[in-house]
């Protein structure tokens, strides 16, 4: 993918200042028994790039739905820039790459952006839309001809024709190549830099880290965790402290249980680990009351975080 | 922030439209026109297979026999450019069923495209196409030279049978969701060739035959009769109730399997 700015000289449009983009208020929504949303509250502002990170079943695409007005909340209600979804939807300022599907096989590249330019009033040109999303080179192919990243990039370009000011990603780089991920990636960002609002769905901790300002976590229908990367990081706070001790003793590891602050002690073949808020102090325990050597002290990564906050929730 | 600084240049939200008659353009028609022309097979079994029974039927040894206001050439030919309309109709209106199955009627649902622009586009593409296969087959029978009938006589059979397509366009909307996939048109190809011979579409059927009274109750008796009525001059009382009552069954099978969709779009 080419690495210009998606929009060109387009800017989003823009609302007037203190309204959010995005507003979840007490939001539910159940199917029958199944709960896939228990109660989220949501503020994104104007211009924000956040990650909506989560396992699968996390209710993060049920979520995502109710933001394009396809499904409505149990409970609740979502705003778009101050307006309801459908609205929102109808102006062209909130669009949406979905994860598959969702392409007419047997027509080509510049059709389809064609066929939906056509539903918008104040459309951006198709042949602009095509330039940026790096599809002119093969705007007469057949779609059904397209490989999953062309066809992907297709999908992006359908969403930048109304110029939306919110633009929502479901898991957009799923089945990418890591080359194909970050170009994505970086288009992606320098289209926000223009003030363009993006949240972004996604399993993949790394992109959430790496592309999103900020970060919400959820799991089970709720939100666990909401902040930069590093405070969500920090909210599945401590560190891991990795030592060289061959065979210790079970008063020894009793002793590792017992200081302040440790979560959980490990012992894998010569190495104890030891999770911990304080490792400073497992580390002074470590060298002055054991023979332990080689001594390692790491920070969690969001991985770790990730699988603390969404676990400790049983279903 | 200072209320007297805009935050960043570009439009006012309240600068954005809905599009005009719910997102129906010139545009979306031709594609969906093009997206028809462009499938061979559904060409070749709706324009290319009638014209051939026609010549087959209709060149048959009491071609020219009178009929009412023409010759039995006309009246095979008029059942024949029904037959094709039909075929390519409900072809059109499967590909709504194809279409939700692929997830574009998702992608549609991300725009300001209106359902009832969507269904209405549908509705003139299969008219179109049935206008299409309607005037190949006529076309076929001017160059052949056999049929008869009055040129008024003509564009009425034409039109009356343009008409009576939008009943096959409800049955393919139907029969594509009961029938998910690619797979609809195996259903209405064979399917509506049963129901032609029972329309007494291919071969007369002696009337008063226990197969006539059963036949009389099928979807396509009701409109093959009036498509020919300027031709034959005759309209039995059944045809106009048949056709309609089909008309309203398709529409409201097609709403209600689409209604049970909607919650997986």
């Amino acid at each position: 993918m080419t690495t210009t700015p998606l929009a060109g000289e387009a800017r989003p449009p823009t609302t007037e200042p203190g309204r959010a983009a995005l507003l979840l208020s007490g939001v539910t929504r159940s199917f029958g028994d199944v709960h896939a949303v228990r109660g989220i509250d949501l503020r994104i502002e104007p211009g924000e790039v956040v990650a909506f990170l989560g396992p699968n079943g996390a209710g993060k695409t049920t979520t995502l739905d109710m933001v394009l007005g396809l499904g409505r909340p149990t409970s609740g209600t979502v705003e778009v820039l101050g307006l309801e979804p459908r609205e929102a939807v109808s102006r062209g300022l909130v669009s949406a790459v979905m994860q598959s599907g969702g392409l007419l096989k047997d027509l080509t590249v510049r059709e389809t952006v064609q066929y939906v330019a056509s539903l918008f009033p104040h459309s951006r040109p198709v042949d602009a839309v095509m330039e940026d999303a790096g599809i002119t080179a093969i705007a007469g192919r057949v779609v059904a001809k397209c490989s999953g990243g062309e066809q992907q990039r297709l999908r992006v370009a359908l969403a930048l024709l109304p110029d939306p000011a919110l633009l929502l990603l479901d898991e957009p780089t799923t089945g990418m190549d890591v080359e194909a991920r970050r170009s994505f990636w970086s288009t992606v960002r320098r289209d926000a830099e223009r003030g363009r609002t993006v949240v972004f769905a996604t399993h993949y901790l790394e992109e959430a880290d790496q592309y999103a300002d900020r970060i919400v976590l959820v799991a089970q229908g709720r939100i666990v965790a909401d902040g930069t990367s590093a405070e969500v990081r920090a909210l599945a706070s401590g560190r891991t402290v990795r030592a060289t001790l061959p065979a210790p003793s079970l008063a020894e590891l009793s002793a590792l249980r017992d200081l302040p602050g440790v979560d959980s002690v490990e012992v894998r073949g010569e190495h104890v680990l030891v999770q911990a808020d304080d490792s400073d102090a497992v580390a002074r325990h470590l060298l002055t009351h054991t023979p332990a050597r080689d001594l390692e002290i790491t920070a969690r990564g969001l991985e770790d975080a990730f699988l603390t906050l969404t676990q400790e929730r049983p279903a | 922030m200072s209320l007297t600084t805009p935050p960043r240049t570009g439009p006012a939200i309240t600068d954005r439209r809905v599009p005009p008659l719910g997102g129906f353009n010139t545009t979306v028609l031709g594609l969906e026109l093009r997206r028809m022309l462009r499938n061979r097979r559904t060409l070749f079994f709706a324009l290319v297979f009638p014209a051939a029974l026609f010549l087959s039927f209709g060149s048959q040894s009491d071609w020219d026999h009178s009929v009412g206001n023409g010759n039995v050439a006309a009246y095979v030919m008029v059942s024949m450019a029904l037959y094709g309309a039909a075929l390519i109709a409900a072809a059109g209106g499967a590909t709504v069923a194809t279409e939700r199955a692929l997830g574009w009627s998702r992608q549609l649902r991300l725009t300001p495209l209106h359902p009832a622009a969507y269904v209405v586009t549908k509705a003139l593409v299969a008219l179109a196409l049935g206008a299409v296969a309607i005037t190949t087959v006529n076309l076929v029978g001017v160059a052949q030279g056999k049929p008869s009938m009055a040129l008024g006589t003509w564009v009425a059979c034409g039109a009356l049978t343009l008409l009576c397509v939008l009943v096959f366009a409800a049955l393919g909307v139907f029969v594509g969701y009961l029938v998910p996939g690619e797979n609809a048109m195996q259903v209405l190809g064979p399917g509506l060739a049963i129901l032609a011979f029972l329309g007494n579409v291919f071969i007369p059927m002696d009337e008063g035959s226990v197969v006539y009274k059963i036949a009389e109750w099928t979807p396509m008796f009701g409109v093959a009769e009036i498509s020919r009525a300027p031709l034959t001059g005759d309209l039995a009382w059944g045809a106009v109730p048949n056709a309609v009552g089909w008309l309203v069954i398709f529409v409201v099978g097609a709403a209600w399997r689409m209604s049970r969709d909607t919650a997986r779009v």
